[in-house]
């Protein structure tokens, strides 16, 4: 079996933190990237052959996948392929839908020629061995098996729906319905059979942003096929909106986490060059929080997860927050419920997170909790005030903060950072 | 680089008492996060030698294990990479190394084999920076036949554990007094020697013909007056874990900002084997301060002064203080722990108390009994 790792997609419901680099490629957990989590799962369910599909914003991606190595996924035979879009004689065009992504690289799959193909998305965060998948659906004798797990019925209409028989064959198959005859909702994690598929895409191949959920899994199911739902009751988590995500990473701090990191097994691999050990002042204060390798802490830290090679200055207090790789903040700076991403520099005594909640000015489907949420590379001057629900990206000065104070529900967003 | 490099890490030290039980010295872990090899290996493949062999003999697995991939150091290359040697037996030879200049000499194939002009022997358990180009520059532009990295160091040091030396004002070493009774000199050889590989082949023949083993006593002090021994003073940080209190305070210089930003921070880094540890946790109840935290730890009780390995978990109520905890302890609640250095992988019981002094740093070695079930 060969795993198909679709990590193209934007995520913009993540606001400015995925301005930059593709949500597959955002920072979770202190060290880790959303990534980390389905390729160490392939590692570790014993598939060695991945294929990362990317498209939007690339870079960090490609830099943080490089060849695989902390994966273990630097092989002779098989290990990471990264597969962008390209250009062919004909009928050159992006990757429109996620099965024209796979589409687009039958020629990867082909060349190893498997008998199953594991089609993953990039931005979940949890553990699964992908081969008991694999028996489940050879036991079943499937064509197609589904990994689907219950979510509440009134979340239902947000996903894929199954419904399957007292055998967990599919019966029925609802893309987003408005209302849903069953609470199993499809995890976006396929197992097909090689020649189910290809047949599949290339019958497919001319439907406009050709996607699994909407045309091919109707297609296969419209054409007989035996399909089936493997059903997965471990912890799961789509971090598709920065509630979502902040809530996701702060599950981590419990004193014993559902999601837990520090089992022995099944462990998460990513890339981390950072080495040092953290380093602790004698004036610092932690309590309930992660924190990354090569860390200084002169402040306090609350309920947070910290990121790798992050400077928290004498006196800041950081709570409820998430703080990436390499953020600077600075002294007597106070930051509640914020998400500040990688290589932010924050000035000294900078109030983050005060005020009221007020609805946001930049766009109320994204940002819509308490969050001040902060993209990359952005650099927020001494002495400002910031309210919640806030977005800023880019270079900011003290002009750019009115009276040195940025209301609630407003937003920065200035050119700036990598450029 | 034109120089290819040798690391010597076969020895052991009867003063590292139990922490050489199971260990070579150079696989002793440093600083949290490394183990003391690294510091010679990063500086070698820093310097850019790119062909590095390790010669190790005493408590070999340990060194094997942490070497099991060059890659984290770079040496992952066609060309060059890096080499362990540990001793073998051949039709002519059925010795364990004898000595350094034995060990070299039992892997002389590597050095005739080679074909870059000159050669940095570096001992395996320094903690420094060094660009061995520099001293290289160094030993062209004195024209010296062998040169020898010395540090001065303070008088108040336990200085009769080194090698002093004692130099002509341009740096001649005139005087070499291996461990002497009494100090003469507060220079001390680094352990740190750049020599033309075909003079290095030369004078390794010479001694194994005369049955001679020992670098130090046997080719620097009996060639002193017939070869060219320059110094080259280094005046960064030099730390050693010769002993049990040198490997103490060497850990906790770490907690001076200086050093600390010295190795963390500064061009070039310091490399080791990556391990996939996930970051620190620290639950309510956990009051950390001054101390380096490692990966894979989880906090629950006091830290103060002292420097965590990778994966401690300190209990409820825990009080440690100026202490060092190796890799994987385990230690329950209500445990006092001061002026200790606990030994990897130790089951440390609730509501114990281990306590040493400043002036006596306890060792604590307990059995891992967390899987005895």
């Amino acid at each position: 079996m060969i795993a198909m790792l679709l990590a193209g997609g934007q995520g913009s419901r993540l606001g400015v933190l995925t301005a930059r680099v593709a949500k597959p490629a955002v920072a979770f957990g202190g060290k880790y990237r959303i990534i980390d989590f389905p390729l160490s799962n392939c590692i570790n369910s014993g598939i060695d052959t991945v294929g990362v599909l990317t498209q939007y914003q690339p870079l960090k991606l490609n830099t943080h996948i490089g060849i695989g190595i902390p994966w273990d996924l630097d092989r002779n035979i098989g290990g990471v392929t990264v597969l962008p879009p390209y250009e062919k004689s004909r009928n050159s065009e992006w990757y429109t839908g996620t099965a024209n992504a796979i589409y687009q690289n039958l020629n990867y799959m082909e060349m190893y020629n498997p008998e199953y193909v594991l089609i993953l998305s990039g931005d979940h965060i949890y553990k699964m061995d992908y081969e008991v998948m694999l028996d489940y659906h050879k036991a079943n004798n499937a064509d197609i098996t589904i990994a689907a797990m219950p979510v509440p019925m009134e979340e239902a209409h947000r996903f894929g729906i199954l419904v399957t028989d007292d055998r967990n064959q599919i019966t029925q198959f609802e893309e987003k319905p408005a209302n849903p005859s069953s609470n199993l909702a499809s995890m976006g994690i396929y197992i097909f059979n090689w020649k189910v598929l290809k047949e599949a895409l290339i019958a497919l191949s001319d439907e406009p942003g050709c996607d699994f959920g909407k045309h091919v899994i109707p297609y296969c199911f419209g054409g007989g096929k035996r399909i089936f739902a493997y059903e997965y009751n471990g912890y799961w988590k789509d971090v598709g909106t920065l509630t979502s995500y902040w809530e996701a990473n702060m599950e981590l701090i419990d004193i014993i986490p559902v999601f837990n990191l520090y089992e022995e097994y099944w462990k998460i691999y990513t890339k981390s060059d950072i080495l040092p050990p953290q380093y602790i002042s004698a004036d610092s204060m932690i309590e309930r929080s992660i924190i990354g390798e090569g860390t200084s802490v002169y402040g306090s830290v609350y309920n947070s997860v910290i990121g790798s090679g992050v400077t928290i200055g004498k006196g800041a207090v950081v709570s409820n927050s998430i703080i990436m790789q390499d953020v600077v903040i600075g002294e007597g700076s106070v930051i509640e419920k914020a998400i500040i991403a990688d290589k932010t520099e924050i000035g000294a005594n900078v109030r983050m997170g005060v005020g009221e909640f007020a609805p946001s000015k930049l766009d109320p489907k994204v940002y819509n909790a308490d969050l001040v949420t902060v993209g990359e590379e952005s650099f927020i001057p001494d002495g400002v005030t910031i309210g919640k629900n806030t977005a800023i990206s880019g270079v900011t000065e003290k002009d750019d903060y009115p009276d040195g104070n940025l209301a609630s529900g407003e937003y920065v967003i200035k050119a700036g950072g990598v450029q | 680089m034109r120089a290819i490099g040798i690391i010597l890490a076969g020895g052991n030290n009867k003063k590292m008492g139990v922490l050489s039980q199971k260990r070579a010295i150079s696989a002793l872990p440093m600083a949290g996060s490394y183990r003391a090899i690294d510091f010679s290996l990063s500086n070698m493949t820093n310097s850019q030698v790119k062909k590095v062999a390790v010669i190790t003999q005493y408590n070999s697995l340990s060194l094997n294990e942490h070497l099991s991939s060059s890659k984290w150091w770079n040496f992952g290359r066609k060309q060059g990479g890096l080499f362990v040697f540990t001793p073998s037996i051949t039709p002519t030879n059925a010795n364990w190394y004898r000595g350094t200049a034995d060990s070299i000499y039992q892997n002389i194939k590597f050095l005739k084999d080679s074909h870059e002009p000159y050669v940095v022997i570096a001992s395996g358990d320094g903690i420094y920076k060094l660009d061995y180009g520099d001293v290289l520059e160094y030993h062209i532009a004195k024209k010296a036949d062998i040169t020898m990295v010395c540090k001065r160091l303070p008088e108040s040091e336990d200085l009769c554990r080194f090698g002093l030396v004692k130099l002509s004002d341009d740096n001649r070493v005139v005087d070499i007094d291996e461990k002497p009774m009494v100090a003469t000199s507060n220079i001390v050889n680094c352990g740190v020697y750049v020599i033309r590989r075909r003079l290095l082949i030369e004078l390794l023949e010479q001694c194994a013909d005369e049955e001679r083993y020992d670098f130090v006593r046997d080719v620097l002090v009996r060639y002193k007056n017939v070869k060219k021994i320059y110094a080259y003073p280094l005046t960064t940080y030099w730390g050693n874990i010769s002993s049990i209190p040198a490997y103490y305070k060497t850990n906790m210089d770490f907690l001076d900002a200086r050093v600390r930003d010295y190795f963390f921070h500064q061009y070039p880094d310091v490399y080791s084997k990556v391990d996939d540890n996930p970051p620190a946790k620290y639950n309510p109840g956990s009051h950390v301060r001054n101390s380096l935290v490692s990966s894979g730890c989880i906090i629950n009780g006091t830290i103060e002064n002292s420097i965590l390995f990778k994966q401690a978990y300190i209990g409820n109520n825990c009080v440690i203080r100026n202490s060092i905890i190796l890799n994987d302890v385990y230690i329950g609640d209500n445990t006092v722990i001061e002026n200790c250095i606990v030994e990897s992988h130790d089951t440390i019981k609730a509501n114990m108390t281990y306590v040493g002094s400043p002036d006596n740093i306890r060792v604590v070695v307990e059995k891992n009994i967390r899987y005895d079930f």
